[in-house]
């Protein structure tokens, strides 16, 4: 790498540059900026930004699991919807409790639930959800979604620029998804304040199991005072950059 | 006085030609119709072959018997012409929106600007006749611009189509007061007094006819000649806010319903748009060759005159309009209108909001395809126990009433019915040390409580519940709850309802 010509270097970047908007990377509209508080996480993506207008993906096996997803989701749901937008919520038998988002800042009147028992409903009702402009996010509990499926979301939020957020609960085959990345949300033991009783802040491994030229890794998240923290004390797990590893966890 | 044209239709042996359908046997043979009255067997319709023999409804049975010997005598069916004529005006709807039923044997139509699409009167009315002749039915029609001279003319008249109200008079003149609508009592009067024409007391003046005769005389003297106008009952009501659309030829496809609904989406929207309505209901009907009527219906959630977005909610149903042979007419009507303020859509217009226009289309469609049951939006309840602390919001209009309570910890996953649990609790009023869910032992090794929620008594009577927040050896955070008070005897329940993440 390092004969190469510093002429070539600066052709392949630009090539990057070029190519990260037809994967799914655009910068964000002028103004629609919206800041996430991911701190480090953010440095995993391309551009350093977590990306809006696209879809992300979350795997979770356990009920627990699914719970901190939720937490995660609501942190950033609630800068998505800061603005006074509307998040349709296509649910499937998972039962989320409204009231629970409030304490993340979404407010829990301006979430749309969307109740559809059969699976290729709720890709079809997500694709139509996607395509709607006027939406600040919307989330899908689609467990089973093959590689087609996915690239019709993608292909709706390229057009529209809405964020999309695929809940895989407990899937059978992850397989492979058409998603600007996979995130696997596990709880941590919350640390409570120095001399306190009870439970602390929720806290959660964030793990970003794949991101579409990106870097992924493991970062320990805590919630509190209305926005993701990274906890000092925490031990910071960094990249976790081999491909074999994101693939053990996946099928181990 | 508006000009207008009428046509009036008569079926002369409406019941009998329905028998001889019914039954081909009866095709070549005469036969009656026949009721029992006072023990005896009167005729209520003869059919054609009949009534060539001088046999009339009205007379007896017996009398029938003595003139033709091997006569068919059928039991009449109650209420039947009144059946028959209300099907047939309906089958009449694809010739003009007002049809009437005119008991017992006529139906009378509002044709005023309807002829054209026939390429005239005469065309017109010959395409209803032939079309009625073709489904069996013995039928004489007439247009005329009123209505008493249409009935008139379609029982007694020499022409069918009359358009010059002058010729009209000249042949009414000519006609039976019988062509009048009289009742019985007046008729025979003027045939006793050799008024045998309605030219012949036309002229008279009208303080001796209404003395001779009643005020029931001039009002249909002046209601045939248009004097006085007289209006329909129309069968189905028009309704305001509906579009018509019929086809020269039969529709029989898809593409071809779509491109009909479009136009017809448009016409309507266009003419809402001018009175600032917007449609919350609308029904299409497609009236097809063989008289079966199909109907679809769409609701929206917010009054919308978007012809695109209209069009795209009936579009998921047009696959369920069967077109059979081929639809000849279709109408689209606003059942259910409400006010669209302009201003309103413009404030709205760029903001991300639940009023925005395109997420109502977006649950509109939604609504079209898996019902309305499917949507649901919550508000916050004035009630403690978790499940009912929320409730359903009725539309996306609806605000909060009471602000979200974010004081008191909620999970995110709430369990529909909570579950039992075992536990291990050794002090009273102290969250447990473990408990046992699905075969696994989870420690609590922190744990935030209780928070006592009573249960409503006034709405349900049950025991309290004193929820704690858990967080188990893996770091998984729970709501768990005792059922009442910890007395002496062990055996209150605990519950595990709900994860915190």
């Amino acid at each position: 790498m390092s004969s190469m010509p510093a002429a070539n270097a600066d052709i392949i970047r630009q090539l990057q540059r070029e190519i990260l908007p037809l994967q799914g990377f655009r910068p964000p509209t002028a103004g629609k900026a919206v800041d996430f508080h991911l701190g480090p996480i953010e440095a995993a993506f391309p551009r350093l930004t977590f990306p809006t207008g696209a879809v992300h993906e979350f795997i979770s096996r356990t009920t627990q699991q699914l719970a901190a997803t939720h937490g995660f989701l609501g942190g950033l749901l609630a800068p998505l919807m800061k603005t006074g937008g509307a998040c349709l919520w296509i649910a499937g038998g998972q039962r989320s409790f409204p009231p629970g988002f409030s304490i993340y800042g979404v407010s829990p009147d301006r979430l749309i639930f969307l109740d559809l028992p059969k699976e290729k409903d709720r890709c079809w009702a997500m694709e139509e959800a996607l395509k709607c402009e006027a939406l600040a996010a919307v989330v899908g509990e689609i467990s089973e979604i093959g590689f087609t499926e996915s690239r019709r979301l993608q292909l709706a939020v390229e057009q529209s620029r809405v964020t999309g957020f695929l809940l895989r609960h407990a899937p059978r085959n992850p397989g492979t998804v058409a998603s600007v990345a996979r995130w696997e949300i596990t709880p941590l033991a919350s640390a409570p304040e120095e001399g306190l009783p009870g439970i602390g802040f929720p806290r959660w491994q964030t793990t970003l199991l794949k991101v579409r030229n990106g870097r992924p890794g493991s970062w320990v998240v805590e919630w509190s005072a209305g926005r993701f923290q990274f906890p000092e004390e925490a031990p910071q797990v960094t990249a976790l950059n081999t491909r074999r590893a994101t693939h053990k966890r996946l099928t181990g | 006085m508006t000009p207008g044209s009428y046509v009036a239709l008569w079926f002369p042996h409406l019941k009998t030609c329905w028998f001889r359908l019914r039954r081909p046997a009866l095709r070549d043979k005469p036969f009656v119709l026949a009721i029992s009255d006072h023990g005896r067997k009167l005729i209520a319709a003869a059919d054609p072959k009949a009534e060539a023999q001088g046999i009339f409804a009205g007379a007896t049975v017996a009398d029938a018997r003595a003139i033709i010997p091997g006569i068919e005598v059928l039991d009449d069916i109650s209420g039947l012409s009144d059946k028959l004529l209300s099907a047939l005006a309906e089958w009449c709807i694809r010739f003009t929106p007002v049809a009437a039923v005119d008991a017992p044997d006529g139906l009378l139509l509002d044709t005023t600007g309807c002829s054209h699409l026939w390429g005239g009167d005469q065309p017109y009315l010959q395409a209803i006749l032939t079309r009625l002749q073709a489904r069996g039915y013995d039928v004489r029609g007439a247009m005329a611009g009123t209505i008493g001279a249409a009935w008139a003319l379609a029982r007694f008249g020499r022409q069918a189509v009359i358009d010059d109200p002058a010729h009209q008079r000249d042949e009414l003149l000519r006609l039976p007061p019988a062509a009048l609508r009289l009742e019985a009592a007046t008729l025979d009067k003027l045939q006793k007094l050799g008024l045998v024409t309605i030219g012949h007391f036309s002229h008279m003046a009208r303080s001796a006819l209404r003395r001779r005769f009643g005020p029931q005389l001039l009002r249909r003297l002046d209601q045939a000649f248009g004097h006085e106008e007289e209006f329909l009952q129309p069968l189905q009501p028009v309704g305001q806010y509906e579009e018509r659309l019929p086809c020269l030829e039969p529709i029989a496809t898809a593409t071809g319903i779509s491109i009909a609904l479009q136009r017809l989406l448009e016409t309507l929207t266009k003419r809402l748009q001018k009175e600032g309505k917007g449609i919350r209901e609308a029904q299409l009907k497609a009236y097809r060759l063989d008289g079966k009527v199909e109907q679809q219906k769409i609701a929206t959630n917010r009054p919308s005159d978007n012809a695109p977005h209209l069009f795209k909610l009936f579009e998921l149903k047009i696959e369920a309009i069967e077109p059979d042979l081929g639809i000849e007419l279709f109408t689209l009507e606003a059942t259910k209108l409400e006010d669209l303020s302009p201003v309103q859509e413009q404030l709205w217009a760029g903001d991300q909001g639940l009023e925005a226009r395109p997420i109502a289309e977006l649950l509109d469609q939604i609504t079209g395809r898996f019902g309305s049951g499917c949507i649901r939006r919550y508000l916050p309840d004035e009630h403690h126990p978790p499940e009912r602390s929320i409730k359903p919001a009725q539309d996306l209009n609806e605000k909060p009433a009471i602000p979200w309570r974010t004081d008191r910890p909620r999970p995110t996953i709430l369990l529909p019915q909570p579950v039992p649990i075992l536990v291990t609790a050794p002090v009273p009023d102290y969250p447990p040390l473990l408990f046992r869910h699905q075969g696994k032992v989870h420690q609590i090794k922190k744990a935030d409580g209780p928070e006592r929620i009573e249960c409503e008594w006034w709405l349900r009577e049950g025991p309290h519940r004193d929820y704690y927040c858990v967080e188990d050896q893996d770091g998984a955070r729970y709501w768990l709850f005792r059922s009442g008070h910890y007395t002496g005897d062990q055996t209150k329940q605990w519950f595990l309802h709900g994860y915190f993440p």
